[in-house]
C-alpha cells in the first residue's frame, strides 16, 4: 500500500542530464508465426525494467497456472504482451499494440505488429511512423517467404533502419555457421530489394535468444563470434528518421488552421490574461513542420491548390507565447507572414522555390488495407497533408508479388495487396515523391460512404517525368 | 549509415543524437497537432475534464495549441457524485480562469430518475458510461478529447489516437482504422462520434515531468498530505461521506497522496512523502507498481475490466 521505491532505478532515470535530453525513438517489430516475437518484446520490456511489479505478478501467476517452466524465473515473457481477452480466447493477436519503455539514453515507443493476421496492414501501420523496424527470423527456419514480404513492405515504406533479429540462436547451439548462412540470405534479399543500396535504408543483422536474453539488452558471451552490439544498444544509438532528414532544405508546413483570435466572428476569443488590444491584428498559421526547418526571415512559398505559388517572408515563429528564431520538424508552431495573403487550412507553406507544380494526376503505390477491394472507376477520397479531395481511380496497373518482388498484371487490389494505380483528383495537390518526402509523399485513401481508411498511398513520380529506377517496386 | 552492411552493425557516434528535440517536446508537438486536427475537422468537439492530472495536462496543451486564442471547445465532466470536494473546487476554478463552458453529466441524476442502479460494491466509476453517452448525444458532440494513455492498460494499448465509436458509444477492437503517418482519419457518419486521445503516447512519468516543466497546477491531493484512511482491498481509502469504514476497518491518519483521481469510493491513496512535483517525479520514476494497479479498485475486478468497459462506451 505504500509506493515501493526502486532507488537504483530512480538514480539511473533521474540523473538529470540524460533525462532532459533523452530523445524519442519509434520502432516496430514484425515477424512470422511462432518466431518468438512476443518473447522478444517481453524480454526488452522486462530487461529494461519497464514492467512493474503488479504486472509481473499477474504474468507470474498465469505462467504458473499454465505450467510454464523456462528461464526468467518461470515467467513466460510472451504473456507480458498478451493483449485483449478477445485475443486470448482465440489465441491470436488482433491489432498493433503500443508499448513504452525508456533507458537513460532514449524513450522508446514500440509498435508491436502481429505477424499472421493481416500482416501487411499491421506492418504498414507500424512502419509508417517508425524510425526502425525489427524483423524476427527463427534461426531454425531461416529466411521465409513471410520474411521477404516483410522486407519488401519496409523497403517500400522507406523505413530508415531495418534490423533483422535472428532469434532462437540457442536452439541451433549458438552456431556461427547457421547465423552466417541466414545473414547471407538476408543480405541477398536486401540486394534484390535495393535495401541499403539506395542510401536510405540500412539493414543490420543481430543473433539473439529472446528466451534467454542473449544479445537483447546485454551482449552475450555465448556468441563469441559476434562482435557487434546487442539489439537494445543498436536501438539506443541509431539516428532517428528526422535526424537523417534534417540536412534537407525542404521546409514543409501543411496549414492546420488560422489563428486569428480577434476575427469578426469571435470577438471575445482571446485567451484569459492576455491584453486583447495587443493581439487585435494577430494572424498566424498553425501547423506541424513535417520536414526541414525554418528561420525568421526565410523566404517561403504559399501553395494553394489551383493558384500559382505566392512568395513571402516569415516574420515570426510563435509557440504559445514564446517567439522562436527557428523551428524544425516535428515541431508544432504558428507562423506569421509578411504579406496578408488569404491562407487557409489545406494550404502548404514551403521553402521558396523547392516545390514543383501541384497536380491533379496522382500516380501511386497503394497498400490496400480494406476487405472491400479496389476497382477501376471507383470514387474515393484522398487525404494528403491537411487537405481531403475527391478522386477517381482511373486505372490499376499491377500488383506486387511480395515474394518475388515482381509486378504482375492486375485490375483490382484486395486486402493486403500492394499495387500501382493512377488517380484523377478533383483539385490539384502539392504531391511529392514518397522516396524523398516521407510526409508530403504520403496519403490516405478513404471510403466516402463509411469513412473507413481503404489504403496507405505512396506518391510516385509521373511516368516519364523524372524517372527513378529505384522506386520501381 | 548509407552503405549496405556486409559487416556486423557498428554503433553510431552520440554527437548525431544531441541535436534532436527532447522526447517531451516531441510528445507535446504531437499532441498539439492532434488537438488542432480535431478542432479543424469536427463540428463540435469537447474535452473530458475531471480535474485529474491527465485531463489537466490535456487542457494545458489545448491552451498552447490555440494561443493567443481561447480554447475553442467546452469541457465535459461526468460527475459520479462521489468526488473529492477539492477536485470539484479545482475544476470550477480552472473553468473560471480560462473562461470555458462546463457541461456536467450527473450519475446521481440518473440514479435519482431510476435510469441507473447503484452497484452492490458502491463503486460508481462504471456507472459513468450512461451519463457520458447521454451528454455526448444531447450536446451533439462529434469528437470527445480524453486524457487516456496507452501505458495505462492493455486495452488502451490497442486503441487508436482517433477512436471511432458507434451509436452506442462502443469500441470495436477488431474493426479499427489503421493509423498511418500523422494523417488522422476522423470521418464518421451521423450518430457516430470519435474519441480523441492526443496523449496516447505519453507515460505516467512523461505526464509528471511535463507538469513539472510547465509548472501546471493540480488538485492538492496529488501531493503528500495527512488524511484519515482505512485499509480495504489492499489500498488506503479516504474516510468521507460516501466512503465509510465498516466496523472491522480501523481508521488511522496517514501521510498519503493519490496517483489517480476518480470516484472517491473506488480510488485508493498510496503512502507517500512526496510533497512537491519534483518528489513525485522521483517517486513515479522509481515506482515498482502501475498507477491503476496501485489505486483503482475498478480495474481489479478482472484482468479485462478496462476492455469490457470500453466496449460498452466507457472513456
Amino acid at each position: 500500500m505504500s509506493t515501493e521505491i526502486d532507488t537504483a532505478r530512480a538514480a539511473a532515470l533521474l540523473d538529470e542530464a540524460p533525462l532532459a535530453s533523452a530523445s524519442l525513438f519509434r520502432f516496430a517489430t514484425a515477424g512470422s508465426v511462432d518466431d518468438g516475437k512476443s518473447t522478444l518484446v517481453g524480454r526488452l520490456l522486462h530487461d529494461s525494467k519497464a514492467i512493474l511489479a503488479d504486472q509481473l505478478d499477474a504474468v507470474a501467476r498465469t505462467s504458473a497456472d499454465r505450467g510454464f517452466g523456462g528461464s526468467a524465473g518461470g515467467i513466460d515473457l510472451a504473456l507480458l504482451t498478451d493483449g485483449l481477452r478477445a485475443e486470448r480466447e482465440q489465441g491470436i493477436t488482433i491489432d498493433v499494440a503500443y508499448r513504452y519503455f525508456a533507458t537513460d539514453r532514449r524513450s522508446f515507443i514500440l509498435a508491436d505488429c502481429p505477424g499472421h493476421v493481416q500482416y501487411t496492414k499491421n506492418t504498414v501501420t507500424g512502419a509508417s511512423t517508425a524510425d526502425a523496424v525489427v524483423v524476427l527470423i527463427d534461426a531454425r527456419k531461416g529466411v521465409l517467404e513471410q520474411t521477404r514480404r516483410h522486407l519488401s513492405v519496409l523497403q517500400l515504406l522507406r523505413v530508415a533502419h531495418v534490423i533483422v533479429a535472428v532469434n532462437k540462436i540457442d536452439l541451433v547451439d549458438f552456431s556461427e555457421s547457421v547465423f552466417r548462412e541466414i545473414e547471407a540470405d538476408v543480405q541477398k534479399v536486401g540486394r534484390e530489394l535495393g535495401l541499403g543500396a539506395d542510401g536510405i535504408t540500412d539493414l543490420l543483422v543481430v543473433p539473439v535468444s529472446a528466451l534467454d536474453g542473449d544479445n537483447v539488452v546485454e551482449r552475450s558471451e555465448r556468441t563469441p563470434w559476434y562482435s557487434g552490439p546487442a539489439l537494445l544498444e543498436v536501438l539506443e544509438t541509431l539516428p532517428a528518421a528526422d535526424e537523417l532528414e534534417s540536412h534537407l532544405e525542404s521546409f514543409r508546413f501543411p496549414v492546420q488552421l488560422v489563428v486569428r483570435p480577434q476575427g469578426a466572428l469571435a470577438p471575445d476569443a482571446i485567451a484569459g490574461g492576455l491584453d486583447a488590444e495587443a493581439y487585435r491584428d494577430y494572424r498566424a498559421y498553425a501547423g506541424q513542420i513535417t520536414e526541414g526547418s525554418v528561420k525568421v526571415g526565410d523566404k517561403v512559398s504559399v501553395l494553394t491548390p489551383g493558384q500559382d505559388p505566392r512568395t513571402t517572408t516569415v516574420t515570426g515563429i510563435d509557440f504559445a507565447g514564446a517567439e522562436l528564431a527557428e523551428a524544425a520538424a516535428p515541431q508544432s508552431v504558428a507562423l506569421r507572414l509578411a504579406d496578408e495573403f488569404d491562407v487557409a487550412r489545406g494550404d502548404t507553406i514551403a521553402a521558396a522555390g523547392t516545390v514543383r507544380e501541384s497536380s491533379a494526376d496522382l500516380y501511386a503505390a497503394l497498400c490496400w488495407l480494406s476487405p472491400k477491394p479496389l476497382r477501376e472507376g471507383a470514387k474515393v477520397l484522398v487525404k494528403h497533408g491537411t487537405r481531403t479531395v475527391q478522386a477517381l481511380v482511373r486505372s490499376v496497373s499491377g500488383k506486387l508479388d511480395l515474394a518475388t518482388f515482381k509486378l504482375e498484371g492486375a485490375s483490382s487490389l484486395e486486402l493486403n495487396d500492394i499495387g500501382h494505380a493512377q488517380l484523377r483528383l478533383a483539385a490539384p495537390l502539392p504531391l511529392e515523391n514518397y522516396l524523398h518526402h516521407r510526409r508530403t509523399g504520403a496519403f490516405l485513401v478513404i471510403d466516402p460512404l463509411d469513412g473507413n481508411t481503404l489504403a496507405a498511398g505512396l506518391v510516385k513520380d509521373h511516368p516519364g517525368d523524372h524517372e527513378d529506377e529505384r522506386y520501381s517496386i | 549509415m548509407s552503405t549496405f552492411l556486409t559487416e556486423e552493425p557498428t554503433l553510431v557516434n552520440d554527437a548525431a543524437v544531441s541535436t534532436r528535440l527532447s522526447s517531451l517536446d516531441t510528445l507535446e508537438s504531437e499532441a498539439i497537432h492532434i488537438i488542432r486536427e480535431v478542432v479543424a475537422e469536427f463540428e463540435k468537439p469537447a474535452l473530458l475534464f475531471s480535474g485529474g492530472k491527465d485531463s489537466v495536462v490535456m487542457l494545458h496543451l489545448a491552451t498552447k495549441a490555440f494561443w493567443p486564442g481561447k480554447v475553442p471547445f467546452p469541457v465535459l465532466h461526468v460527475d459520479t457524485g462521489h468526488n473529492f470536494p477539492e477536485v470539484i473546487d479545482f475544476r470550477d476554478r480552472t473553468v473560471e480562469r480560462l473562461g470555458l463552458k462546463l457541461v456536467v453529466g450527473s450519475v446521481q441524476e440518473f440514479i435519482d430518475r431510476g435510469e441507473l442502479a447503484e452497484r452492490a460494491d458502491g463503486t460508481r466509476n462504471p456507472l459513468q458510461t450512461v451519463p457520458l453517452l447521454d451528454a455526448i448525444q444531447s450536446n451533439k458532440f462529434d469528437a470527445v478529447f480524453g486524457g487516456g494513455r496507452r501505458d495505462e492498460d492493455k486495452a488502451r494499448a490497442k486503441e487508436r489516437i482517433l477512436s471511432l465509436r458507434d451509436e452506442f458509444g462502443q469500441w470495436d477492437p477488431r474493426n479499427q482504422r489503421p493509423e498511418l503517418w500523422n494523417l488522422y482519419n476522423g470521418r464518421h457518419t451521423v450518430g457516430q462520434h470519435v474519441r480523441a486521445f492526443p496523449i496516447s503516447n505519453w507515460t505516467e512519468l512523461d505526464v509528471w515531468r511535463y507538469i513539472e516543466r510547465e509548472n501546471i497546477e493540480l488538485p492538492g491531493l496529488y501531493y503528500a498530505h495527512d488524511r484519515e484512511v482505512f485499509a480495504r482491498d489492499g489500498m488506503w481509502r479516504a474516510v468521507g461521506e460516501v466512503s465509510q469504514p465498516r466496523p472491522d476497518e480501523k481508521v488511522i491518519t496517514k501521510t498519503v497522496r493519490y496517483r489517480t483521481v476518480g470516484d472517491m469510493s473506488c480510488t485508493g491513496a498510496v503512502e507517500s512523502a512526496a510533497a512537491t512535483v519534483r518528489d513525485v517525479v522521483i517517486e513515479v520514476a522509481a515506482s515498482t507498481i502501475t498507477e491503476r494497479g496501485a489505486t483503482r479498485a475498478d480495474d481489479r475486478i478482472s484482468e479485462a475490466a478496462m476492455e469490457d468497459r470500453k466496449k460498452d462506451g466507457y472513456f
